[in-house]
Parts: C-alpha cells; structure tokens; sequence
C-alpha cells in the first residue's frame, strides 16, 4: 500500500532524513519511534509532500509527489500540533473540512461524533476545547471521508494520561477496523500497544524494523525488574536467578534483577518452580 | 487541475475569517469614517466656495486612499500565509486534498473580496452622506475613483501576498509589509524629486520612474479621472498627457492590473518552491 523509496530530506546543510526506504501493507500499524529531532516529524510531513524531497514515495500506486492531491484524498492526517481555527465552532471546523474532502452532501455526521464522543461539544467553540476534546476532534476530521490510511504525528504528545489511554483506545478500534496506519511517537508505551512494526530512527537514519516484541532483543537492551517478595522469600530467589546466571541484587523489601530482552517470564516461572511467592513487581 | 469548487469554499472561509478579524474591522470603520469627515467638510465648503462637492470629495479622497488602502491590502495579504503557517493551519489545511495553487487563489480572492466590502462601504456611506447633503457633480468620477481603488486595494494585496509566501513569521511579514508601504507610500514622490535633481533625469525618464510605484500609478490615474489633464502633476504629468494621450489611462489601469497579477504569480512559485513551512 506504501512504498517509501531513499527518501532523504534536507534543510540546507542539514538533514533530518537520510536515504529511508520501508514498505507498509494494507491494514498494517507502523510506527516510526525516535528521540526528538531523528527525524519522525519530516518523515510524516513527507508523505503529505509538504516540502519538496528527495527519493519516492508511493501510496496505493500514486506517486505522492505527483498526485499529492489524489494522494491525501487516501489519507486522513492527526497533526502533533492543534491546528485548527479557534474562533470556528466544532460543527463550523466539521463541515469545512468534510466541504475540502468532497464528502457527500447529507452525510451523517452523527455516528463519528457519538463513536468519539463529540457530540455535547458541537457548538463549542474549538479554541474553547481541552487538548483530548481537539484531538478527538482531529481525529473526527481524519476520518470524515473514511480514508484507508491514517497518518498521525505523535498524535498523543499533548495529551495526560488519561486522554491518551482514551485516545490509543480510539486508534485500536480504527486499526482493527482495517485502517492502515502510520504514526510516530516517542512513547514506547504508545508503540507497544498500536504498532505491527516499529521503525527506529536516528539522526534521520533508519536504524531498526521490527515489530515491537523483538525491538528490545534487537537492541540489546536489558531490562530490570523489581520484584518485591516476602523477607524469607528474598534469600532463596537471589540464590536461584544468581544460579541461572542473572545479575541479581536486594533492594529494600525486594531483590532487583537484571533480565535480557525476551526473558522476563522465565524469571517469574524460576521463582514460581523454587517456592517463592512474587507480591508485586516493577519493569524498568 | 484547479478545482474551482475547492477555491470557492476556500474564498468563503477568508471572507468569513476577514469579517472577523479586528485589524480589517477597525480598517474599514476607519476609512468609512475619515472618508465621511472628508465628504462633510467637502459639501460644507461647497456652500461658500460653490466647487462641486463630489469632485472635492474625490480630491480629498484620493491622498486618504493613498494612506489607507495599500496599508489594508499589503498587512492584509502578509498576515495570510505566514499567520496560518506561523500557528499550524496552513499545513493542516494543506494535508487536505487540496493543493497550493487552490490555497493561495481561494486566499487571494477571498481577501481581494472582503477589501472590495470595505472600500464600497466606505465610499457607499461617503456618497450617500453627498447625496443627503444634496452635493452636485459627476457620480461616474467618483464610481471610477472607487474602482481605481480597487485595483490598488488589490495590487497592494498581491504585494503582502508575495511577503507572506516568503518570510516565516508573521511578525517579519507584517514588518516588511509595513516597511514596503512606508517606502511606496513616503518615499515614492521624495524619492522621485530627489532622484531626478540628483540623476539630472528628462522629464520623460522621471515618468517612467513614477510608474514604477503602484501608488504613483494610481495618483496619476486618479487625477485624470478627476481633471482630464494631468497639469496638476508639473512636467511629467504635462509630458506624460501629451506622448500618451489616449493611450494613457488604460496604460494606468493597465499597470495597476500588471502589479495585481505579477506579484501574485510570482508568490505562488515561492510557496510552490518553499512548501508549507
């Protein structure tokens, strides 16, 4: 469905996208995932064409450059940045831009304001909204000609916690739905619970694709794991993950233990095999 | 392929967004109202001075629409693209399925259309005011004058525009576009007066520098609708009436057009070469 080819993308000396080359299938979730400044945000704003790039980008067999305006009739885009105009109304904002999409007269804009609860915010005026309301709301316009594909820039990024869990919900319905979508984050949290894939990037590089259960083994990171346990559980479960090889250490009413990518079940079924009784735990 | 139909709803968004915006309300009341202070001390002179109050109104009316009217179009047109650029909504606008050049003749129509409100309101009241105060003289100068106006509204228009496609910020939009105004507007007949003692230019050369401001353009054009003869204008216009002749008004209306359409053009490359941000 999308077919990103040595995309490169430079501001005069500087280049916030080198040479990017990925696929994504239809109904798949990638998520492009990086520090601030690797380049996510370019990418995104590439594939609308935005700027001028180097390389090819095809969606749906439309050149992206080309038939820019084809190709955005393909895509509905949730910007990182609340972007509308504050002194229209929440129906006033609707209809502009379900006018600019050509969606049909007489739509029924009822179900898409029930399913993300915009409905006793209609007449609001959007500058009047919280930052979950105005997502909601660029989600809503998103998914106003029901697009194929969903692009999202770190959709989430102005959300609290809250919002954001309401939010991802949204997305996981959508994706189940078939859409196809592509978002960047920096939430990794946000990236585990959407993605099929993950691209990591770094200094604009693409560095690892993968889907997010082996992207820890991919990277080699370990993870710690504080398990608090009772006091006469603390001995014999060090003695145990020390015996398998696991750097293992106590802290406070529990054992601190470092676990490679892919293994923290195996800690768990170790300790559960030895007797010893896990009250709670921590991931770090 | 230019979608007219995008276009059109793109003009109704910037008229409804002019209407609303502060800068362009306190425009038009202020031209509205410094053009009808204009008209009632024009037909209260005519009394005494028995000079026909629209062609005094039109005199006095011509120096106004020289300080207000390119100041509209000019922050007008700057503030359009780099405002929207400047908080996001030029490329959420532009993530839709709709393409630059649409954008930017949606935006330049629909600005061009709201100047045109508040110039026929203004010059609505003022006329209406000369009616009441039953003022003699020719109404088709006067309509004239109006549609003078509007070209230049328009080709100052077309220059914030050009400004706007280039800069990033609003604030250096603004900035330039005041700073470009200043220039046409204060230093344009200076300027002139200075280069020509300096360069020793002919009289011929002098006209054709003034051409080169659209604000000189309109004045002239402005004084000829309102005496037939540019005497009032010294040499150049004396020069200028007799090479030109009747080739010269639409060479003024024909310039003023130039200056609506070429900057305008040339603002669509930029944005087309810059890209949204």
């Amino acid at each position: 469905m999308i077919q990103v080819t040595n995309l490169t993308k430079r501001f005069g000396r500087f280049t916030a996208v080198d040479n990017l080359t990925f696929t994504v299938e239809s109904g798949e979730a990638v998520a492009f995932w990086g520090a601030n400044g690797a380049g996510k945000t370019t990418a995104v704003r590439c594939l609308l064409n935005f700027f001028p790039y180097e390389g090819e980008i095809v969606i749906n067999g439309l050149d992206a450059r080309k038939q820019s305006k084809h190709v955005r009739r393909l895509i509905g885009f949730v910007p990182q940045e609340l972007s509308f105009h504050h002194d229209m109304s929440v129906a006033e904002t609707l209809v502009f831009y379900a006018r600019l999409k050509k969606v049909p007269d007489g739509f029924d804009f009822e179900p898409l304001l029930t399913k993300l609860r915009l409905t006793d915010h209609i007449d609001k005026k959007v500058g009047e909204l919280s930052g979950g309301l105005k997502q909601r709301l660029a989600l809503a316009v998103a998914l106003l000609s029901d697009p194929p594909i969903l692009v999202l820039d770190e959709p989430t990024a102005s959300l609290d916690i809250r919002a954001r869990e309401e939010f991802l919900l949204l997305l996981r319905e959508l994706k189940q739905a078939g859409k196809t979508m592509i978002f960047s984050s920096h939430h990794l949290e946000e990236i585990t619970a959407l993605a099929d894939r993950v691209l990591l990037l770094e200094a604009g590089r693409l560095v690892v694709d993968a889907p997010p259960d082996q992207l820890e083994r991919r990277l080699g990171w370990e993870t710690t794991l504080h398990l608090y346990l009772p006091e006469t559980g603390i001995e014999p479960a060090m003695t145990t993950l020390a015996g398998l090889g696991m750097p293992v250490s106590r802290n406070g009413r529990g054992i601190r233990v470092q676990v490679a990518p892919g293994a923290k079940g195996r800690v768990f079924r170790v300790l559960q095999d030895a007797g010893v009784a896990v009250e709670d735990f921590a991931v770090e | 392929m230019m979608d007219f139909e995008t276009v059109f709803i793109l003009i109704q968004k910037e008229l409804r967004d002019a209407f609303r915006n502060r800068w362009f309300i306190l425009y038009t009341v202020a031209f509205a109202i410094l053009s009808m202070t204009l008209a009632w001390f024009s037909v209260s002179g005519a009394g005494s001075f028995g000079v026909a109050g629209f062609g005094r109104t039109t005199a006095g009316l011509i120096n106004l629409i020289l300080l207000i009217v390119p100041l509209m179009g000019l922050s007008l047109g700057a503030l359009s693209l780099a405002g929207e650029r400047e908080n996001g909504t030029l490329a959420y606008m532009l993530a839709q399925p709709i393409n630059g050049a649409e954008l930017l003749l949606g935006k330049y129509i629909g600005l061009a259309l709201a100047l045109a409100a508040a110039l026929v309101i203004g010059f609505g009241l003022t006329g209406l005011l000369m009616v009441i105060a039953g003022s003699g003289g020719d109404f088709l100068i006067y309509v004239t004058l109006l549609a003078l106006s509007l070209l230049l509204a328009v080709a100052s228009l077309s220059l914030g525009l050009l400004i706007s496609a280039t800069v990033k910020r609003a604030a250096t939009a603004v900035g330039l576009a005041l700073f470009l105004w200043l220039i046409l507007v204060y230093f344009g007949d200076l300027g002139l007066m200075g280069t020509s003692v300096v360069m020793n230019l002919k009289v011929g050369q002098l006209f054709g520098l003034a051409l080169i401001n659209p604000l000189q353009v309109f004045k002239i054009a402005a004084v000829l609708d309102l005496r037939d003869n540019l005497e009032v204008l010294g040499p150049a216009g004396i020069y200028a009436f007799r090479t030109y002749g009747a080739a010269l008004w639409p060479l003024l209306v024909g310039l003023l057009v130039v200056w609506a359409v070429v900057p305008f053009l040339l603002a669509t490359q930029v944005f087309k070469k810059k890209g949204v941000l």
